[in-house]
């Protein structure tokens, strides 16, 4: 391994890390193409390796938004714990619909989400002894 | 089941599917359906997503690890600085206000969907 490629790994690493922080998203869109790139691997052994990342700095960042006073970690097991109800649902459409529909399908909900965020960073942030209660 | 169940597990059949068919992470779908359907605060939002994502993420690494796709080393290498990111952007996003994280969230959607379309 080249030093410039390692070097490479940490900054994406670190960069994906920061995001994820400020977000809330678990940084393996930065993870994929950091660890193919870099560090040699394939799209699929990418994606796995990512997924082992994910749960380590995911996991981490839930802590800290706790110590915050930022989780709700019923909710969050919740959803954790239901996700493969979704992922047999992907499956069922992948196999129903084309891959293009199912890619636009979801952009459209991105980009209708991001009008409705937009809209909401321009409103008054909370105070913060309302935020906190 | 009571309503607010039932919302969670749209929420994770929504992000499940959405991870599954693209190979990324649910938390572009958790964050937003948080703020908009469950009432949530931006930090609230984001800090109940990394929770559900890493239990996600722990399913899908336990399959993949099973096909022997997952190397430890490399997920160090990438991992160990990540730590390090999220230890920061967490620091960072208790200093900014609450609708700007919503700002931001709003850009990296747009990202996303032209990702997605492209």
């Amino acid at each position: 391994m080249e030093l410039t490629d390692l070097a490479g790994a940490l900054a994406v690493g670190f960069a994906a890390g920061m995001a994820g922080g400020l977000v809330g998203v678990g940084g393996g869109v930065l993870f994929v193409p950091g660890l193919v790139f870099f560090l040699a691997q394939s799209q699929l052994e990418a994606e796995a390796t990512s997924l082992l990342a994910v749960v380590v700095v995911a996991g981490v960042g839930a802590w800290r938004q706790q110590r915050y006073g930022n989780l709700r970690l019923r909710d969050g097991i919740a959803i954790g714990v239901l996700s493969p109800l979704g992922v047999l649902a992907g499956t069922v459409l992948a196999n129903a619909v084309s891959e293009r529909a199912l890619a636009l399908s979801f952009a459209a909900v991105q980009l209708y989400f991001a009008y409705r965020l937009a809209r909401r960073a321009a409103s008054p942030d909370p105070s913060p002894e309302a935020a906190k209660g | 089941m009571s309503a607010r169940l039932a919302r969670l597990g749209a929420i994770a059949t929504a992000a499940g599917a959405f991870s599954g068919l693209f190979g990324v992470g649910g938390g572009t779908i958790i964050v937003p359906l948080l703020i908009l359907w469950l009432g949530y605060e931006e930090r609230e939002a984001t800090g109940t997503s990394l929770a559900a994502i890493s239990v996600i993420a722990a399913f899908g690494a336990a399959a993949h690890g099973a096909y022997g796709n997952v190397d430890p080393l490399k997920a160090l290498l990438i991992g160990v600085p990540a730590v390090g990111g999220i230890l920061a952007g967490t620091a960072l996003q208790q200093r900014i206000p609450e609708r700007a994280v919503a700002g931001t969230f709003a850009v990296l959607l747009v990202v996303s969907a032209a990702a997605l379309i492209v």
